[in-house]
This record gives structure tokens, sequence and C-alpha cells, in this order.
């Protein structure tokens, strides 16, 4: 018997007898031989509480994580600092253990977070609805196609090179079934190319998908964008750093349509990847095409204020093969650490953050620009990330600088240039950022004095960082 | 009757006096939680128009609250009692696998080599991580029966969105993806089962049930030909029961030339007792957080891998992970493979390898049981639907809620609330509202759909046999209860936070943000 069960030998007997069969074997008369099971799973037997935490500390322990080097790594996900009062909240029972909202009465919790949650997120995007949470960025770009093929019954879609490589490919694959057409537009100077861009928009497109900032950190004129997509009757779309929201004008204010993004940056970890959430903000004209979960205020019998799951028939549960999109279980746990995250800010500290993340970007692009063979991508405004490029390989240059225990930055594809996409958060420090130019200057100097980028052998020599 | 409840607000429960209070609304100007660092570099007193032009910037901070961390403790931690919770007593929410959830395994997830490591990291310097999952790969392809896993669907209509997806490109490399165009799914399907099918550019038709609960095979093989693209099925099926005539079902539409797609919502029932992949399905999916105790977290996190079979496997979403064999016989290295190696597949569903935190916990439940657990998991989830079965069938349960289709069940069942609507004049919602009161949440209510006023109840393997007495005995009472005066339940619940809510204003004039003043 597993500890997480509890049926004892009589407790099992007692209640083959009240079934009235003679073993658990009888249960399963059911499933018909030819699609029974004849011999055990061949897994490993079961191990004890300590030797599954040994195994999987073992696991942990070949991966470097950004507590055990310094991270300028980003791409969507930040290493920002989680306060205490995310795992500490996100840990009771209350929050952890239940699921979807299905009984109101006994859900306030959950649904109230919910309302708050998409408060917070209409603020942050000016644009006046929000969803509850979808799973996470690329698939909430998906989702935000899948809606507006709906609300504009057109079948073409436009993405700029500054969305993420990733929501772009998520886009292609979900689009095979919408069906969809998707055409790509390139950037220039870090945004999107605006002559581009009216160039490819034809009376088919339903929407167009640009990232703001870029995924190459440029802060794209949204306003001019919007009048340039509204013009002919499309969509705009765009994917937000929830972070730069703190401080960039606001994709509402700028007449985007639809905000959607990737939610890690609020209070949630980088778990390689997930789970975090998607955010999903609109238009008040989109209400009834809104995808996942919405709580609404409303009354009880006696007059209390209570929150309830609303709009429940544009879901799947309601409304089946009509339903504006398919998801049931979303990522409510992973809202919860945004809406405390962004409480924990508070309405002063995202601006101080996002300006200090503007602060210290600027030093950095200054200091790696200044390194000898070292050029900066864009000249576009950053909030908190820009891209690099150089002839070194790039492959040698990150394990270099690996070496020197720094996690330099995401490799650029190749349609941006040969470089490294960098990051800043409020965790990487002046101090940080020096250390990441010295490295680079090594590996990129060592490059061009034909060395290659910089051999593990010397690096190993050279040691880590303290 | 002693016992009767109150009807009225004129008596208030502690919790019900205490009205809900928005986090913006306990915001005071001034206080704050977080402190920021000085930015520390020589652009430090730079105004920041100076870098970003002034057209780019907010014209005004986002109203988020203003408020200590204290206050957002106790703020978080009051309202977190409004909610009702697993660890608080029995979740028999049918379909919904509400298994205890190991705290083994929050710790494991909490460790920083998993929790805070970047999804972009180098996959050298990452191994621990691809290992971990690749051996869950591995894990879920012997439970499924299926050679081929992606951990990638983020939960479990996302991996049926895949599955459609897979499914389209399957035709599409047999040149047949114009003529197939219709997904065939029975009328006890999920909701989300026909959603995906409409998002992958499909035609739902229904396929009916037969007086046995399970497919009516007549139906199928009417429906079953040149058109169909796909069968989705949950087996056992949204009504506990598992169809015997599975292997003709799956027969029937490999041989019409669709693929078989299996909706592993209810895999607990037979973990290591039957194999999708035996049955003869292409493409399951598994969700983590039912079967695999990932906590549901009030709505997620999930995660929705799927399993697939050799004709599907070319088409497999990227990235996927290798396990390469040095050739000097070092140990074997894990790298992530994209379109240039897997140019069959249907491209990415989602950013970067998936929900891998939902992975770690659900290895580390895998880890525990083993492979005799998850068996012996599934087992003990029968036994106890069964006998809770049994203990419905005694008494005013019986009476009132018989059992929709009158076969043995094995995970979950469904009673139908019709005989109590006739007799008592209570809806199967106020006999849910009802238990409430007693600290219990109800099973899934009103689904499936062709089974009126249904009931459907999934008890898990984890609840304890005292757990689903009290449970049964609540019906009972209820019951007795309705007898003597209906009314009773139909004003339930008395003792929520909050009481029954006015749903229909919800959503006719929707307020679905807290309006907010400057």
């Amino acid at each position: 018997m597993s500890g997480y069960t509890s049926t004892t030998d009589a407790d099992r007997a007692a209640m083959l007898a009240a079934i009235g069969v003679d073993s658990v074997e009888e249960l399963f008369d059911g499933v018909p031989a030819e699609v029974r099971m004849d011999r055990p799973l061949d897994l490993p037997d079961g191990l004890t509480e300590a030797e599954v935490y040994g195994r999987m500390r073992e696991l942990a322990s070949r991966n470097a994580d950004a507590e055990s080097e310094i991270c300028f790594l980003g791409a969507g996900m930040y290493d920002h600092y989680v306060p205490a009062i995310v795992d500490a909240i996100t840990s009771r029972s209350e929050f952890l253990t239940p699921y979807t909202p299905y009984q109101p009465e006994i859900s306030q919790g959950g649904l109230q977070v919910m309302f708050e949650f998409q408060t917070a997120m209409t603020e942050l995007t000016g644009l006046p609805l929000s969803s509850a949470g979808l799973y996470e960025g690329p698939s909430t770009v998906a989702a935000a196609a899948y809606l507006a093929i709906g609300a504009t019954k057109r079948r073409g879609l436009v993405v700029s090179q500054g969305l993420h490589p990733d929501s772009r490919e998520t886009v292609r694959t979900y689009a095979a079934g919408f069906p969809a057409d998707v055409t790509e537009v390139p950037l220039v100077d870090g945004v999107t190319d605006a002559d581009a861009l009216a160039a490819a928009i034809g009376e088919d497109t339903a929407a167009v998908f640009v990232q703001y900032p870029s995924f190459v950190g440029g802060v794209e004129d949204l306003e001019r964008l919007a009048a340039i997509v509204h013009d002919a009757g499309a969509l705009l779309v765009a994917s937000c750093d929830p972070i730069a929201l703190g401080i960039l004008r606001t994709p509402g204010e700028c007449g985007v349509d639809i905000a959607v993004g990737e939610g890690q940056p609020l209070g949630n970890r980088l778990d390689f990847g997930g789970p975090s959430f998607g955010f999903f903000c609109a238009t008040e004209e989109q209400i009834r095409r809104m995808p996942g979960r919405i709580a609404g205020e409303t009354t009880d019998v006696d007059g209390r204020r209570g929150f309830v799951l609303a709009l429940q028939t544009r879901e799947q549960h309601i409304r089946r093969e009509k339903a504006t999109h398919n998801i049931c279980t979303a990522q409510a746990l992973n809202a919860l650490g945004g809406i405390i995250y962004l409480s924990w800010l508070g309405a002063r500290g995202m601006v101080e953050l996002g300006e200090l993340l503007v602060r210290r970007t600027a030093y950095a692009k200054g200091r790696l620009a200044a390194i000898d063979g070292v050029e900066l991508l864009h000249d576009a405004p950053v909030v908190r990330e820009f891209a690099i490029t150089f002839d070194a390989d790039v492959e040698g240059v990150l394990e270099h600088c690996a070496s020197r225990g720094i996690a330099a930055g995401v490799p650029l594809d190749l349609e941006y240039g040969n470089g490294l996409l960098i990051a800043i958060t409020e965790q990487r420090t002046k101090e940080h950022i020096d250390l990441l130019a010295d490295a680079l200057a090594e590996a990129v100097g060592a490059a061009a004095a034909g060395n290659g980028a910089g051999g593990s052998a010397e690096a190993a020599v050279a040691g880590g960082v303290s | 009757m002693s016992s009767a409840p109150p009807t009225s607000a004129a008596i208030e429960t502690p919790m019900q006096r205490d009205r809900a209070t928005t986090i913006f609304e306990r915001s005071v100007e001034g206080r704050r939680a977080a402190a920021i660092p000085a930015a520390g570099v020589p652009q430090e007193e730079t105004p920041i128009e100076e870098l970003i032009p002034a057209g780019l910037l907010r014209s005004q901070p986002a109203r988020l609250p203003e408020i200590s961390e204290p206050e957002i403790v106790r703020h978080y931690n009051r309202i977190s009692r409004r909610n009702f919770d697993l660890d608080s007593g029995i979740y028999p929410l049918g379909s919904c696998t509400m298994k205890h959830n190991p705290r083994l395994n929050e710790r494991v997830a909490a460790l920083p080599g998993h929790a805070r490591l970047h999804p972009a990291q180098h996959p050298a310097r990452a191994q621990g991580a691809l290992e971990l999952m690749w051996s869950l790969e591995r894990a879920l392809s012997e439970i499924c029966g299926l050679p081929h896993v992606s951990l990638q669907p983020s939960a479990g209509s996302h991996g049926e969105l895949a599955g459609l997806l897979l499914t389209r490109a399957f035709h599409a490399a047999h040149g047949e993806e114009e003529q197939r165009t219709q997904v065939l799914t029975p009328d006890t399907a999920h909701g989300t089962n026909p959603a995906s099918v409409t998002m992958a550019g499909y035609e739902v038709v229904k396929v009916a049930t037969n007086e046995e609960g399970g497919v009516d095979l007549d139906d199928l093989r009417a429906k079953a030909d040149e058109r169909t693209a796909c069968l989705m099925l949950t087996n056992p099926n949204t009504l506990g029961l598992f169809d015997g005539n599975i292997a003709e079902i799956t027969g029937i539409v490999r041989e019409a030339g669709g693929t078989l797609y299996y909706d592993g919502a209810n895999l607990n029932a037979i973990m290591g007792h039957s194999r999708p992949g035996d049955m003869g399905f292409d493409i399951v999916h598994v969700n983590l957080h039912k079967s695999f105790s990932q906590p549901h977290g009030g709505g997620g996190p999930g995660s929705g891998p799927i399993a697939v079979s050799e004709r599907i496997e070319p088409f497999l979403p990227i990235p996927r992970i290798e396990r390469v064999e040095p050739s000097n016989g070092g140990p074997p290295r894990f790298e992530l493979r994209g379109s240039a190696e897997h140019p069959g597949s249907i491209g990415r569903l989602r950013g970067f390898q998936g929900n891998f935190g939902v992975f770690v916990r659900s290895y580390a439940y895998i880890l525990s049981l083993g492979g005799n657990g998850l068996a012996e998991a599934s087992e003990t989830a029968v036994l106890n639907a069964n006998y809770l079965l049994a203990r419905m069938r005694e008494g005013r349960a019986g009476k009132y809620l018989p059992v929709a289709f009158d076969r043995r069940p094995m995970h979950e069942f469904v009673l139908s609330g019709t005989g109590a609507k006739k007799e008592l004049g209570v809806k199967t919602l106020d006999i849910a509202k009802r238990l409430l009161d007693h600290g219990m949440h109800p099973p899934t209510v009103y689904f499936p759909l062709l089974v009126d006023e249904a009931l459907m109840v999934e008890p898990t393997e984890t609840e304890a046999r005292e757990s689903l007495d009290r449970l049964a005995d609540a019906f009972e009472s209820i019951l007795a209860e309705a007898e003597e005066d209906p009314e009773i339940l139909r004003n339930a619940p008395y003792t929520t936070p909050v009481r029954r809510l006015d749903e229909v204003k919800a959503t006719r004039q929707p307020v679905v943000r807290q309006p907010l003043t400057d």
C-alpha cells in the first residue's frame, strides 16, 4: 500500500463485501482480456520519499540555474526576484489544491483573485477586458489569432519578425487548423518595418502581430502601426513584456485591439519554461469572443458582494463546438503569483523597477558596444533587453562566458544576425554587467586573434566568478 | 427540525459578515511592500526621457495597489479561507481526479536547479532537466502503450488540439487532407473535445450512446467513412464505464482510414491494467494534473503530454528530446531537436519546452509509486468508486438518485437526479448546494449531457473508506431533509461565505474589473 492511499486489508475486505464481489480483480471484469495488460508495467518499484528526494536533487544538480551563475538570459522569461510572499501564499492548500471554481459559493477566494488579476492586467495594458489567464505567451498569441479570424471573418495573419520566433512558430502551427495564411514582415533598426507592413496587409488580413518591445528589444511605435492596421480593417495584436508595460505607453492608449503576453516575469519562477501564465486583454467589442475564464462581480441572494465565472456561454463546457476557445484547465495558480507580485511592487515600485531596468540596460549597452568586434544590432530605444552581433562563433562565446560563471545571452536566430540577445533584471548589478563585458571581450577578442572563442582549458584555469 | 437552517440574512456566520474587499480597495497612498534598489550605474540620475523618447512612455503609472507586505499577506490569507480545497475534505468532482497532492513534489519542484533554470539555458548545461523529461516520456510511453511522447501541450485541451493537428498532418501526408473533414465524438464527450475539433478546422459528428452506456456500434459504422479524420474517445467514458467493444470500435475507424484519439482524462482508472495503445489508439493525451498528482491550483497549471503510435510520430511537435549514446561509451547526452531534424513536425504549440515544473512533480510521483504502485492506485480508485456506489444504492440515494447506466463502473459513476426532481421537487443543483453546508465538494453536476440531472462522482484512490461513508451519509441526510421540507435544499447553501449568487446578472451586465479612480 502506498502512503498516498488509506485502504487497509481490512478496509478492502469490508468494501468488497459491500460491493458484493470477492476481489478487486473482479471489478476489472468489464475490461476484455484482449486489452488487459498481461504483465506488470515495466517501471521501477516505488521509492521512499527520501530516495525520491535524492534522485530529484541529483538531477537538479546537473542544471546550471540562475542561482549558480550570472544569468543574462531572457527572450520572454526573465530572472526577476520572486518575493517570499508569492511562495507562502501560492503554497496554501486553499489556493494550491482546489480546481476550477464551478461551485462559486465555496470558491470565492479563487474567483476574487481572478477578478483582481483581471483588474491589474487591464491597468497594465490600458484595455478594458482581461481574461483570467491562458497557458503562456506564444499559445496566447495564437489565441488572439483565433479571435481575430472569428471577429473579422478574414483568413490572413501578418506577423512581424519582431514577434518571438516561438510565437511565430506557434501561430503557424495553429494556423494549419484554423485555417489561415501567415505572412512575415521584416524589422528595420530593431522595430517592425512600417512600409513593409503596409504593403503586406490586404483585404483578407484579419490581424497583425507585433511584440512590445520587439524580440530584439526595440520599443515599437504602436500608435503608428495601429493606424496602418486599422486603415485596412484588421486588428492589431501586441505581445507585451508585462514589466515593460510599467513604464511604456499602454497598448490600449496606442489603439491596440488585443494585448497578450507571457506572464512569467510577474512573480513566476523560471521553471525551465513553465508553468507560468499568458495574459489576454482586449477592447469591449471582443467581450463575447474572449478566450478562457473570466470572473465577474455579482451579489448573492442576501445582497452580499460575490464573484462568479462570467460570460460562460463563450466556453467549451457550455458551448462545445461553438465555443470561442477550447481551453479548460489554465494557469490559475500562476496568475495568483502574478497579482501578488504586482501588489508587492505596487504603483510606485512598478515604475521604479522599469526605470531601473532602462538605466542598467543603457549602461550594459554602452559597455558591450565599446568592446572591439561587438556591435549593437539596432539603435531603437530599449527597456531591458537588446541584441549584439559579432563575428565570433556564438557557441564558443557562450562556452567561454559559462566558464566565467556567466550565462551570457540567448543565441539569435540567424535571421537577425550572428550574436546574442541580452536581458537585464534588477538582479543583474553593475558588477555583473562589468564581468559580462570582460568575458565577452575575452571571447570575441580571442576569436578575432584566431585562437577560437576562448578555449575551455584556459577558461578552467581562470575559474568562475564569486 | 431543530437543525433547520436559517433562511434569511438575519443570522450570519463570521465569514459572511466579512464582506469581500479587493486588494485595490485596501490600497492606501504611500504604502509599499517592495524596495527597489538604486540603479548603481552612471545613468542613475539621467532623466528617463533621455533614454526612451517621451512619446513612448506612459502618461501615468498603472493604478496598482499601494499596500504593505503584512497587508498583502493578511488579504490573501483571508480570501483563501473563502475557498474550499482538497486538503479540507472530499472533492469527488467527476472526470477531474482530485487525488492527494504529495508535498514532496512541491519540495523537489522548488529546488533551485529546477525552479531557477532558465528555459533558454544551453542544453549542455541543463542535462538534468532534459534527462528528467526524457525519463518522464519513457514512463508515460510505457503506461500508455505507445512508443513516442511529446510533453509539450500545456493541458488536456491543448493535447487534444495537438492530436487533431497531428491528424491533419497525417492525412495531408497521405493526400487525404481535403477529403477527411469530420471528427467523430460520442455524445458523452468532454466539452473540450468538440471545441478542439472546431479550432483544428474540423466538423463534429456525434456518435450515439447505446443502452449499455457505450458507443453505439451501428451508428459508428454508419458514420465512419472516407470523410472521417479521427475518432475521439474516452475509455472508461464519462459515465465511468469501460467500453468492452473497444477493439471493434477502433477497428471500424482504422478501417475507415481515420486516426484514433484517446482523451486521457480518465486514465486513472486503468494504469497498469489496460493501455490505450493496446486498445488501438494512435494518440493519447495524459492529464498530469489528474492521474499524476499535479495540484489543480484552482484551475491550473496542468500539463497534457501526448503519446503516439509509429504512424503519427513523424509529425510530433517540436522541440523533441533525443537521448544520444556517445560512441566512446561515456554517459548518454540529451539534446533538443527542432524542425531541421524533424521536418514533418506540425511545429511548436507554445514557447520553450512545456510546463517543466509539472513534469518534475509528476515524475516524482511516478518514482514514488513505481509501476506496481500506479496499478494499485487504479485498483483503489476503482474500489473506492464501486464501494461508494454500493453505499449510494442503499437508502434514499438508491431511491431518488439511481445510477444512470446500471453496470459496474470503473473509477467514477453517474447518478441521475430525475427521481429526486419528480418525487421530492429538488434539482441536482439543490442537492449539490446543500452538500456545501456539509463541508463537502459536490460531484460534477449536469454532465454528461445525456443523463438528466446528472451527478458525476469520482472519489479517487486517496479517499479513506470513512470519508466515502461520510459522503454517502451526507446524501442520505440531505434526501431525508428534502422529504421533510424541500425548501431547505432549494435555498441552500446557508453557511458558505456567500450564498447562491446571481450568475445571470454577471453575464448580462458583466463587471469584470474593478473601477479605479486616480
